[in-house]
């Protein structure tokens, strides 16, 4: 299968350099060397936490900022080297939905506006925006006669299918969606859940569905990556990920998600990394989860080569050699873990 | 056994033009020493107003209409303002959400602290000092002598949130109140400050609420849960009880709405049609009936607000007698 979009060792830093007054200011790598693909009609989820750089990824990957360095292809165009017009030509096929309805929408524009302008921007006419309006409004389970209000007489909700009827609106193959559901309270989230899975359906769009829900994300994804300070550490297909995860970080952020379920609660193990995730200001070297990883200390307790580091004793290898991402238990399951084998 | 925390018929309003707005309305709620009581539901359900109005913190010109908030007896709605503000302080503890908005960013952490604990115990500030470390100790903050002088912008947001956590339990409160305390904070960080609250809760033998809208959390943390709609508890049980059989089509709705980490994947969830009510624009009859997949009409459901029953798992809908459906 031919991949519609394709990411290669992309980077992006912020900072460095030097303050207006001379002062060294801190190169942060938010996005420091990541690849991926992803088909047509396919769900990529990306899980991280705060930090993790998956925002940053995503917004990348639609160039809303410009890359530090690496390889973007969309739909065999290379992206990066995209001149403004050419860009703007692919702007209708890849999309982008934001998490926030309240922050997202133009409150000085009508709902109808706002869904129309990315058409119009594309050269069609108001009366054929207008008439598409009406019927992307009742594809996103809104009413036609709605397109006169304003955002603020939305809910939530509502203003979230407002934001994906303009994602949707010129048909295209790409949408990027950063948590578009984390701000909804449950029930109105599974609308939007079904909504979305109800467009890909009919139109087969591929989506690169962000969020920190693991739930949420197993629900959507064909298949899941895990990012942690700048990198993919896990990516596979999403029941190898959920029940065979095998990057000590996946384990650890699968076993501290509750479950609504008491009795399983109250009896069940967790394994959970030691203190909260570093700065991509000052990245470990090695293994960037070296410091925080709960196997890389039962290995080295175990014996074999260690090294003193991060207030205890380390295999050597987490604390030295930044591993890549590498086929384990699966030529579709890639693990950034010098020792993925082990659980 | 008598309730730490007990409220009685709780009504708070706004003025509307129609007349007042009740924002909550008859909630009968109660925590006892040692326990964790779980406060569910979605936004404008009136679960965080419910606490607000509890403690004198509702904004104006929202007030407590009817009802009583017993802390070990004593109600705590007719107290003067400035024996409401000793009481808060000393013996309830709060917490909430946004560990960003509950410090002030020019203060350092220490001073903070050592102000909330010389504003109730007559001690020296070097006595103060010495306990804010002790404090920032206990909710695990490494090197706490030292971090004691930092600014908020110096911790993380889970740090953030482990000072608030010490802040609310300076003065060894009775009760607890954690308003969405992990809902800002990264997964593996609010497991962290989940274990936190429970040791500190066994420890101190405190009476614990914690709102949330997160049903993993409930079924983690929590003993006996209240599930809150437009204002009103709908069902209230251990959370065995309502996790397992839950009577209210509220509360079955929330479940099969939810992804959950086991069902299969992709599975079409089962959403709440509709939103809920604008409080001031509630519906005759049950608030719920119009999203309702049980409503009927012949049983009351438009015309009657249903009552709270009164067993120990409590429902107050007019055909949970009749519903035979698993979660």
């Amino acid at each position: 299968m031919t991949s519609l979009l394709e990411v290669e060792a992309l980077h992006k830093n912020f900072g460095g350099g030097n303050s207006l007054f001379g002062a060294r200011r801190a190169l942060v790598r938010a996005v420091d060397g990541v690849s991926f693909n992803l088909v047509a009609g396919e769900t990529l989820g990306l899980v991280g936490e705060t930090g993790s750089g998956k925002s940053t990824l995503g917004r990348l990957v639609l160039r809303l900022i410009e890359p530090s360095g690496g390889q973007l292809r969309f739909e065999g165009c290379d992206v990066i080297s995209a001149s403004a017009s050419e860009l703007r030509a692919m702007r209708p096929r890849m999309q982008m939905v934001f998490q926030d309805p309240y922050g997202s929408l133009d409150p000085r524009m009508t709902a109808g506006q706002i869904i129309a302008e990315p058409m119009t921007t594309q050269g069609m006419s108001r009366h054929e925006a207008r008439e598409r309006v009406g019927a992307l409004l009742s594809l996103v389970g809104l009413r036609a006669a709605m397109a006169g209000r304003y955002p603020q007489e939305f809910s939530g909700g509502q203003r979230q299918r407002i934001g994906i009827a303009r994602a949707i609106a010129l048909d295209p193959a790409l949408v990027v969606l950063d948590e578009p559901v984390s701000a909804l309270d449950v029930s109105v989230q599974a609308q939007i859940l079904n909504l979305l899975a109800e467009i890909q359906a009919r139109s087969s769009v591929s989506y690169l569905f962000i969020a920190h829900d693991l739930a949420v994300v197993r629900h959507v994804s064909n298949r899941v990556a895990v990012m942690y300070l700048g990198r993919i550490v896990e990516i596979a297909p999403r029941e190898a990920l959920y029940r065979t995860p095998r990057h000590p970080y996946t384990v650890s952020l699968l076993s501290a998600v509750p479950h609504a379920d008491p009795v399983r609660e109250r009896t069940r193990e967790r394994i959970r990394p030691i203190g909260e995730i570093g700065s991509a200001a000052a990245l470990p070297v090695g293994c960037r989860f070296h410091p925080r990883c709960p196997r890389a200390r039962i290995i080295a307790a175990r014996g074999g080569d260690t090294v003193a580091a991060a207030g205890t004793r380390l295999p050597v290898a987490c604390v030295t050699k930044d591993p890549a991402l590498t086929p384990s238990g699966g030529a579709q399951h890639l693990t950034a873990c010098h020792f993925p084998e082990e659980h | 056994m008598t309730a730490m925390f007990e409220l009685w018929n709780l009504t708070a309003a706004v003025p509307g033009e129609a007349g007042a707005v009740r924002l909550v309305e008859d909630v009968s709620l109660q925590v006892q020493t040692g326990e964790t009581l779980a406060i569910v539901g979605e936004s404008g359900s009136g679960k965080t107003v419910t606490f607000t109005s509890a403690l004198g913190l509702l904004p104006k010109p929202g007030r407590v209409i009817a009802g009583q908030a017993l802390l070990e007896g004593e109600d705590l709605l007719r107290l003067s303002l400035e024996e409401l503000r000793r009481r808060r302080g000393a013996r309830i503890g709060m917490v909430f959400q946004d560990p960003l908005t509950g410090l002030n960013p020019v203060f350092r952490i220490g001073d903070q602290i050592i102000e909330v604990l010389r504003a109730h115990l007559p001690i020296s500030r070097a006595e103060a000092r010495e306990r804010a470390i002790a404090l920032l100790a206990r909710v695990q903050i490494p090197d706490p002598a030292r971090r004691v002088d930092d600014y908020p912008h110096q911790f993380s947001g889970g740090m953030r949130q482990r000072v608030l956590i010490a802040m609310a339990i300076a003065l060894g409160p009775r009760v607890l109140i954690a308003d969405e305390p992990t809902t800002a904070l990264d997964v593996t960080v609010q497991a962290q400050v989940l274990d936190l609250l429970t040791d500190l809760r066994e420890a101190d033998g405190m009476a614990m609420v914690l709102i949330t809208h997160d049903l993993g959390v409930v079924a983690r943390q929590a003993d006996r849960v209240a599930v809150m709609y437009a204002g009103r508890v709908v069902e209230t049980g251990t959370v065995d009880e309502v996790f397992r059989a839950p009577r209210h089509p509220y509360t079955i709705s929330l479940f099969r709405s939810i992804p959950d980490m086991e069902s299969p994947a992709g599975a079409k969830l089962a959403p709440i049609s509709g939103a809920p009510p604008d409080p001031a624009r509630r519906p005759a009859g049950c608030a719920f009936a119009p999203r309702c997949f049980a409503m009927r009409e012949d049983a009351g459901c438009l015309r009657e607000r249903p009552d709270l029953t009164a067993d120990q798992h409590a429902v107050a809908c007019h055909r949970a007698g009749l519903l035979e459906v698993a979660p």
